[in-house]
């Protein structure tokens, strides 16, 4: 139970966070029910997917910073590409986008890897160069999106035997962004691969010597970093009905969150519930600030400044609660 | 010789840029043979291993394994063959459990157990996360992981560098047994008591190149150093010296005085002076105390009770600066925490004292080089690679940091175990050079992990068992065995057998390591 809360303690602290913020947004605004939650989950998803990109580079010990670039990219190619196209061409525009996620994030890895150009500088030189790629495919927003996509995270799903009230509390887009985070995350954990994007990120020199192929690991940690990214893009599109090839304020907002999601920017340490949920907190405050009418300006100064508090906090919390000389 | 070497690597040539690390390396092992691997700092020992494991690459050489040309381009590669290292640091990802990390390796999970039990750790949990694990079982650990696998050959680097004696035993024992079993092990090690106890054979590395191979048998130790070293050299012992050079102790009030100093759980009530001249041996195992009693008399971490004097008047430090200040620095064992790995050799040894916090403003060169090529010439730092400290090899490494306080014209120096891990060469120097400041008046305090420092360095020697000081001997009388006994909390004059109890004990040694 100790080591549970040990490990998972963080997450279990942003969780309590969040109950914490409904209750306060109940309080504030009291008409606040299941309609508005379901709008919330639509404004989160692009972010927690930016999120997810993000955090799978930092586990292994890199940084991207071309994720909003490559959402705008692959946001601005499903589109225009759906623009005017029949409905079931889209049944082709989704595994295609995801795929060219996939390769440019491969992309990302490998050239980091062959060039030995450190991440950094990298994958700010992919931002521009992805940047001019969405402008190149759309100068201006616009094309469309295939209406069953559309549907797919407007309102709740039905679940048998479920009251109907319920049911309103499990809005589409939520349900989606759980399944698509599963389908990749959980059998990663599982596998040899995981585990090996977290040693590479814990400690270089010793995954190698583990035998771990520590080249290859970085690039597909950079490939599945696009695969989120792309998702993140397709649900600009599903979202909003077009494409914008300007990228959002995804980039900021996915580090922000990967680091009060209890992921160590060093690598090695962390894992996806804790920035999923740090996301669901950073635009649930940002809901109250507005629904408090507090000046914008002063909403990002206060968000900034919850920011280093929790993790300050966080961090104090970890060394009181290690026991004094761990035993083995 | 009538069997064929398991592993069999000739001609084995490595170079860094203009620098060769290897020019003409050979190493064949037997099976069933324990082969030590033996040189100087800067030998080649260690790039031997990581060609051999697949770690880097060779420019030249032939490896056979059984006979078979094999290309190891990958650890991987020489896992297959059935080749597995323990390199010196640990190799667990700190941020893993411990079974994680065996999932990595592909490591069956119940023969691991099975070994870190036979190696002296009864109670491992295997979901305790590598990075909460103390230094020497991690490197317990390690070892187990490659047994775990049945290797053909098992390469040990250091394996009982950071070990604490009770431990240390037990790997002996288990590698012995290795060698019994069929298996060959390549042993790479320092201390001529383990390779004398455990080895067949002896590979000896010079300059890169091998330059002999000897049978180990009674009294080869003086042909294995005269050939790591290429030179004759007289196994001088500095503890015996002349009586006047030890008399400096006496009289004065003493440099440093530490009464009833507290330290959370980890000190208990230690009392001791040091005086101007002496040097004072500090002997415990692993995890007694010894490393917060130095952190505290460093100024890095604040004792909770217990006094501090320094000439004669109370300090109180809440940084190491006020520490230096009183002219007390500290030379930690581990030379990275020490220096700045990618600047000069020169801005190193500046360091403390053009950098001292109340120093601002333009450092003044030329006074800073003349001290600096003082110090440099005065403890044979090799220079050759001066622009970067981490090409360096260790022993020059260390002595750098050693160098900055002699630059520093510090009068206390607190040496962490600053042997560990150098060569035999580097070892005299500075035994040598650590006398030489006693002669001047300064004073060292000295901790080891090496029984044979104490009487080749110190006059006096405190020995720490659980946080407390259990027994203080003058030099005369610190033999290995009453040190041993002490280091395990006995009382003087009992007449039990160390060996004995070192196998009687280890569980509970273990925990006190953690």
């Amino acid at each position: 139970m100790s080591r549970f809360l040990r490990n998972q303690g963080w997450v279990a602290g942003l969780f309590a966070l969040l109950i914490f913020l409904f209750v306060v947004t109940k309080l504030i605004q009291p008409g606040y029910g299941s309609g508005d939650f379901g709008s919330l989950a639509r404004a989160v998803l692009p972010y927690a997917f930016a999120v997810a990109a993000q955090t799978v580079v930092v586990i292994a010990g890199g940084i991207d910073l071309s994720v909003a670039a490559m959402m705008a990219l692959t946001s601005v190619t499903a589109a225009s590409m759906m623009n005017g196209a029949s409905e079931e061409y889209a049944l082709f525009v989704v595994p295609f986008v995801l795929a060219m996620g996939l390769v440019l994030g491969a992309l990302n890895g490998a050239l980091i890897v062959v060039t030995r150009v450190p991440d950094i500088v990298v994958t700010l030189a992919m931002l521009f160069v992805l940047q001019g790629a969405a402008l190149l495919v759309l100068g201006a927003p616009g094309g469309a999106a295939a209406e069953w996509l559309k549907a797919s995270v407007i309102g709740t799903v039905p679940i048998p035997g479920l009251p109907d009230w319920a049911d309103a509390w499990v809005p589409k887009a939520l349900a989606l962004l759980v399944v698509c985070l599963c389908i990749v995350w959980i059998p990663l954990r599982r596998s040899r691969l995981g585990l090996s994007i977290y040693a590479i990120g814990s400690n270089e020199l010793a995954a190698f010597r583990s035998g771990v192929p520590v080249a290859r690991t970085r690039i597909v940690a950079y490939a599945l970093s696009g695969l989120f990214a792309a998702m993140g893009g397709l649900s600009l599109t599903i979202s909003t009905g077009i494409g914008a090839p300007i990228p959002g304020p995804y980039l900021l907002a996915s580090v922000a969150a990967v680091v009060l999601g209890g992921v160590a920017l060093g690598g090695g340490k962390g894992g996806l519930l804790g920035p999923i949920i740090a996301v669901f907190v950073l635009r649930l405050v940002r809901t109250d600030l507005t629904l408090l009418a507090i000046d914008p300006n002063v909403t990002a100064i206060i968000e900034g400044a919850i920011m280093v508090a929790v993790v300050m906090f966080g961090a104090f919390i970890t060394i009181r609660g290690r026991p004094l000389g761990a035993t083995p | 010789m009538t069997t064929n070497p398991l592993l069999d690597a000739t001609g084995v040539t490595k170079n860094y840029g203009a620098v060769a690390a290897l020019r003409n390396a050979s190493l064949s092992v037997l099976p069933g043979e324990v082969h030590a691997l033996m040189g100087a700092n800067g030998a080649g020992k260690s790039t031997l291993v990581k060609i051999l494991t697949g770690a880097i690459k060779a420019d030249a050489g032939r490896i056979l394994i059984r006979g078979q040309q094999l290309d190891v381009r990958s650890p991987a590669d020489a896992r297959r063959a059935g080749m597995l290292p323990v390199y010196q640091e640990p190799a667990l990802i700190p941020d893993l459990d411990v079974l994680s990390n065996l999932r990595l390796t592909g490591t069956p999970v119940e023969p691991f157990r099975a070994w870190v039990r036979e190696l002296g750790i009864p109670d491992l949990d295997i979901r305790e996360t590598a990075r909460h694990i103390p230094l020497a079982i991690l490197r317990v650990l390690d070892l187990a992981r490659a047994l775990a696998v049945e290797p053909d050959v098992l390469l040990l680097d250091e394996m009982t560098a950071a070990l604490p004696a009770n431990l240390a035993e037990k790997v002996l024992e288990v590698v012995r047994r290795q060698g019994d079993a069929g298996r060959s092990v390549i042993f790479i090690s320092h201390r001529f008591v383990e390779i004398s106890a455990l080895c067949d054979r002896a590979t000896v590395l010079r300059d890169g190149a091998t330059v002999g191979v000897v049978d180990i048998e009674p009294g080869i130790e003086e042909r294995i150093v005269e050939m790591m070293l290429g030179i004759r050299i007289e196994k001088t012992l500095v503890a015996a010296r002349a009586a006047n050079e030890v008399a400096v102790a006496g009289g004065g009030r003493p440099r440093l005085s530490v009464r009833n100093l507290q330290l959370g759980t980890k000190l208990n009530d230690v009392s001791f002076d040091l005086a101007n001249g002496e040097v004072v041996g500090v002997f415990a195992l692993e995890g007694q105390g010894q490393d917060e009693l130095f952190a505290a008399l460093a100024g890095s971490i604040r004792p909770t009770g217990g006094t501090i004097d320094v000439d004669g008047s109370p300090v109180k430090f809440s940084h190491p600066s006020d520490a230096i200040q009183a002219g007390i620095a500290y030379v930690p064992g581990d030379r990275a925490e020490a220096l700045a790995m990618q600047r000069s050799v020169r801005e190193n040894i500046a360091l403390p004292f053009s950098a001292a916090p109340r120093k601002w403003g333009p450092i003044r060169m030329r006074r800073e080089q003349v001290v600096v090529s003082g110090a440099i010439g005065r403890l044979q730092i090799d220079t050759r690679a001066q622009g970067e400290v981490q090409r360096l090899s260790g022993g020059n490494q260390q002595k750098v940091t050693i160098a900055r306080w002699i630059a520093a014209n510090a009068r206390t120096i607190l040496c962490f175990d600053p042997t560990r891990g150098i060569d035999v060469g580097t070892k005299q120097e500075i035994y040598k050079l650590l006398r030489e400041l006693a002669g001047q008046g300064k004073s060292v305090l000295f901790y080891t992990s090496e029984m044979e420092e104490v009487q080749r360095v110190c006059d006096r020697v405190i020995v720490i068992f659980g946080g407390r000081i259990v027994d203080t001997f003058p030099v005369e009388e610190a033999d290995e065995a009453a040190l041993m006994r002490a280091a395990y909390g006995l009382p003087r004059g009992a007449k039990a057998d160390v060996g004995i109890l070192a196998e009687v004990k280890p569980g509970s040694s273990a925990e006190a390591a953690s």
